[in-house]
Order: C-alpha cells, then sequence, then structure tokens
C-alpha cells in the first residue's frame, strides 16, 4: 500500500454477538489531512477509532494506520498514533504533571523532547500543574487529553468527540490548535456532534448504522443537498412547527436556531403554505428561501434512513 | 397560580470558596412555563449557582426562592418539588426502564400506588411498554434520554433543572429532545436549560449568559441580538465570553 495515506480502510467489519457494529466500511485519509466523521449515536464511530487503534481486531477487511496493518503490525500503530477517547481516561488521582511524564515514560520519550509541539496548549494548564485531573474543569481536562495524546509526537491523531460539554469559544480556540497540528504535518481523524466543526475539515464521512454514506469536502456535503429548503419563522414557534408538518408537500419541518427549516416536496406551494397558515391563525409568519448548511444535509439523510 | 408568578427568583445571590467568588452576586426571575437558557463558558459558575437553585450548596450571600421555597431555609423541600436531569447522569444502566422508575419515585417520594400508576401511564405515553423490562444501558440514546426526561419530571415537578441535556449528541436526536421541553413548557412546567449549542439558545423564552461569575446580559434572544447589535446568539455568546478574565 502508498505511503501517502495516512489511514486506509478497506471493508472492514466488526460485530459483537448479531450487532453488527462497523459494516463493511472503506475510506482512507491522506497524510496531513484533518479528516472528520460525523453521524448520530450508535453508528459505529467509537468502534471504528477502537479498532483503527489496535483495541479491536475486526471480523472481516482490512485497514492500515501510517502504512501498518491494524492486525499483523499492532505494537508499531501504537507507537505511533496518539488517542483521545470520548470518555477521559486520564488518571485522575495524578496531577496534570504527573499525567504527562507518565504518558511520556510509557512512549519511552522525554516530557520536553517534543514540548515545541504541545507548549502552546501546555502554556495554559501551567498554573495548574499540581492540580490533580479529576479536579480540573471539562475544557482544562479535554486539553490535557489532548497534551498526553501527543507526547510522542505521533503521526496520526484519533479523537472521539474531543470537545464534547466544551463551550463554543474554548471549542474554537480547540480547532484552531488542530489546524496547527495539521501544520506539523499530523493526520487527524476526528469524530464530533457539532456540524459547525465538520465544516472546518478538509473531508468529512457521514456515517449512520455501522456504513459510510458519504465521504466529501463540506463544500461537497453542502452541494448534494437536493431540493429546496425554506426557513420560516413566528412567535409562535412550538405550535408553528407543528401547523408546518401538517402541510402539502412539507416532508420534514425543525428548529434550525431561530427559526425553523423546512424540507420540502413537488406539492409544496408556498403562496398555499402562507395562505393556510394565516387560516390556522398564524399572521405573523415569514417564509423565505434559505440555503443549506451540512446539518441540513444531516438532517435529511438521516431522516430518510 | 398564574402564569406571570416567578418560578424561581434570585437576588444578589453569591458564593466565595475562599478567596475565589464562583458565583458574584447574581439577579434573574424565572417565570411558570417559561423555557430559560442559563448560558455561559465552561467555569463561568453556572454550576454552582444551579447547585445553590436546587438545594445542594447554600450561598454565602444574597437570597432566592425556587418552587415557593427559601434556597437557604427549606433546601429540603426544594429537593422534592423539583425534577433535575444532566447528559452525564440521569439513569441507571444496568437497571430495566421500570426499575428506574420505582427507584426515582421512591426517591421522590411518591407512594408506591402512585408510583406504578404513573410508571403504566408514562410507559404508555412513550410507547415503551413491550421495553418496561428491558435493561435502559440496551436502549439508544434518543429513547434513553425521553426516559429520563420523564423520569425527571415523574413527581410532576414546577420546575426542571436540565444540565447541557444534549451534551454531545448528534443533530436529530438533539432536536427530538426539545420537543419534548416545548411539550413540557407548553403543559405549564417551567425549564431551566444550560447548553453549549447556541442555535438551541435561540429556542429559549428568554436566556442570560453569565461571564466571570456575573450575568452579563438577560432578555428574550431576539431583545439581546437588538441591543448588542448582532445577528445570533452565538455571535453575542462570542462576543461576552471573549471579554472572560479568568481561566477555568
Amino acid at each position: 500500500m502508498t505511503a501517502d495515506r495516512a489511514i486506509r480502510v478497506e471493508g472492514l467489519v466488526k460485530r459483537y454477538g448479531t450487532m453488527t457494529a462497523v459494516d463493511g466500511v472503506t475510506f482512507d485519509v491522506r497524510r496531513g489531512e484533518l479528516f472528520g466523521l460525523i453521524g448520530p449515536d450508535g453508528a459505529g464511530k467509537t468502534t471504528l477509532f477502537r479498532l483503527l487503534t489496535t483495541l479491536l481486531v475486526p471480523d472481516a477487511g482490512r485497514a492500515e494506520v501510517d502504512g501498518f496493518d491494524i492486525v499483523r503490525d499492532a505494537r508499531a500503530i501504537r507507537a505511533r498514533v496518539g488517542y483521545m477517547p470520548g470518555r477521559f481516561s486520564l488518571y485522575q488521582d495524578l496531577s496534570v504533571e504527573e499525567n504527562l511524564s507518565f504518558f511520556a515514560a510509557l512512549f519511552g520519550v522525554g516530557e520536553r523532547d517534543n514540548y515545541d509541539l504541545i507548549a502552546p496548549i501546555y502554556r495554559q494548564l501551567e498554573p495548574f500543574r499540581t492540580r490533580r485531573a479529576g479536579k480540573l474543569s471539562g475544557g482544562m481536562k479535554q486539553k490535557l487529553a489532548l497534551c498526553c495524546a501527543l507526547i510522542h509526537r505521533p503521526s496520526v491523531l484519533f479523537l472521539d468527540e474531543p470537545t464534547t460539554g466544551v463551550d463554543p469559544v474554548s471549542r474554537g480556540e480547540f480547532w484552531e490548535m488542530l489546524a496547527r497540528l495539521r501544520g506539523e504535518g499530523i493526520s487527524i481523524l476526528a469524530a464530533t456532534p457539532y456540524m459547525d466543526e465538520a465544516r472546518r475539515c478538509d473531508r468529512v464521512a457521514l456515517c449512520d448504522s455501522g456504513r459510510l454514506l458519504a465521504v466529501e469536502t463540506p463544500e461537497g456535503v453542502v452541494a448534494s443537498f437536493d431540493g429546496e429548503l425554506y426557513a420560516l419563522s413566528g412567535r409562535e414557534r412550538y405550535a408553528l412547527l407543528a401547523a408546518a408538518r401538517a402541510e402539502a408537500g412539507v416532508v420534514a419541518c425543525y428548529p434550525f436556531g431561530a427559526e425553523h427549516h423546512l424540507t420540502v416536496d413537488e406539492r409544496f406551494d408556498p403562496a398555499h403554505f402562507r395562505q393556510h397558515l394565516a387560516e390556522a391563525g398564524f399572521h405573523d409568519v415569514e417564509l423565505r428561501r434559505a440555503e443549506p448548511g451540512i446539518e441540513d444535509v444531516f438532517m435529511k439523510r438521516m431522516h430518510h434512513e | 397560580m398564574n402564569e406571570h408568578e416567578a418560578v424561581i427568583s434570585v437576588r444578589e445571590l453569591t458564593k466565595r470558596f475562599g478567596t475565589f467568588t464562583a458565583v458574584d452576586g447574581i439577579s434573574f426571575e424565572v417565570r411558570r412555563g417559561e423555557i430559560f437558557g442559563f448560558l455561559g463558558a465552561n467555569g463561568a459558575g453556572k454550576t454552582t449557582a444551579m447547585r445553590m437553585l436546587c438545594g445542594l450548596s447554600y450561598p454565602t450571600s444574597g437570597s432566592g426562592r425556587v418552587a415557593g421555597y427559601d434556597i437557604v431555609t427549606q433546601s429540603e423541600c426544594i429537593k422534592r418539588r423539583i425534577g433535575y436531569m444532566s447528559q452525564r447522569f440521569s439513569l441507571y444502566d444496568d437497571l430495566t426502564v421500570l426499575e428506574n422508575i420505582r427507584l426515582f419515585g421512591g426517591i421522590y417520594g411518591l407512594a408506591p400506588g402512585a408510583i406504578l400508576r404513573r410508571a403504566v401511564e408514562l410507559l404508555g405515553r412513550l410507547g415503551f411498554r413491550r421495553e418496561a423490562r428491558t435493561r435502559v444501558g440496551a436502549l439508544p440514546l434518543g429513547w434513553k434520554q425521553k426516559l429520563a426526561f420523564a423520569v425527571a419530571t415523574l413527581h410532576r415537578p414546577e420546575v426542571v433543572f436540565l444540565d447541557e441535556p444534549t451534551g454531545g449528541v448528534d443533530p436529530v436526536t438533539r432536536r427530538q429532545f426539545w420537543e419534548l421541553i416545548y411539550e413540557a413548557a407548553a403543559g405549564g412546567t417551567t425549564i431551566f436549560v444550560t447548553t453549549h449549542y447556541m442555535d438551541e439558545a435561540e429556542y429559549c423564552s428568554r436566556v442570560s449568559i453569565m461571564v466571570d461569575g456575573r450575568i452579563r446580559a438577560l432578555g428574550t434572544p431576539a431583545e439581546l441580538k437588538r441591543r448588542f447589535a448582532v445577528g445570533t446568539v452565538d455571535e453575542l455568546f462570542r462576543l461576552l465570553a471573549r471579554g472572560a478574565t479568568r481561566s477555568e
């Protein structure tokens, strides 16, 4: 297999009893790429991470990480990847600096060997370096976990929902850090439930029920939205949602920020729609055509599944 | 009780830990049937404030009433009159659906007969009859959340506190959850909710944004956007939270 791929996956399958968690997945991640996985809970994202980091053995198919086979060369892969699982998995009773030296020792590197890589993140943690990891706030835990995952300068970084429970400003900073790591030549596979984060990836894969529905650039995902999208607003938001759903031609209506988004089929007639709502007592309703985003594509695909 | 009545009201509520002021003299009211979005960056003081409102921690100074009871002198009464749910912990995965309902019914002090009646009604309403004996851990996330919300409102509390109920949840499931919130609020239950999803903040009747222990903005999403001349609550949040001086 070629060395220009950080991750290469072919027909990967993992079953738990009668349940197929990963169902014939094929994709690849280029070197230096920031690749996003988006999909609902239970789509198989975490199982995929565990397969690629050699914590699970597949039932069928194959995969390579940094040119090494995930079954045959598990040890070589472990030395080359950084993994931040979804659940906080550092040692709660060790301090910030103890966690860092522990992970450095595990990987046989000095804490200072790759300090340049983690410095911009670790600097924010330094005032708390003697604090026990279990006593850190959510955002700080996540920064420490990233430092520990980077201490051996991995070539591929696996991040399973790294920003859950993190506020929008800190999430933005976290993704700026990822962009910088990519600049250092580190390839990144990240799962996220936040559609605004998917937009910051080079490519994203939409996954559901153990399969990948599409692998695209964020722009490509948006362009794949077929049909028309409308934005609807009015004062009685909750009642409006139910009323809009009952109208002819409305395929789906869901809250979207300050408005509702409406996907429609050919039976939809904006003039009739407005008139019907007005007859039902909604007099302040505004309806306009809207540009779809990644989240709309996600809503539509999951709706049809 | 009328709908303009305050279900939560706090005045100059303050909590200090040693020299650190986690919550710094916040005042606000939440009216019956409102969906009140309690926003703020990690470390702004939201959790500390919420713990005081739920009767889990005493204020250093200031006062407050929740569901008609004083948060300092009647915190035990408050615990029985409110519901609470968080993404991190709400139900026991190793217990069945029915066992969870019975356990929480007992904790909320409902009589065994009342628990059974509410359980039957709730399982019917959620369409969960066939899953009554299923372990909660085996349910899909969307179902688990529905059940957790139903359990948090089992004792028909006047106000429900939801601490990041949709953290880490995909866009479809998160919207399903918000429909439960809308429905409960339309039925007169007051909702006090924290979230890091700013699109969800737009769904609230009113929001407050906390920065460094203080409330920096309070109003309906539309009012606040006008007042601060921004297009979305997300922009407003960034504007205010970037001015934070204290780290987490």
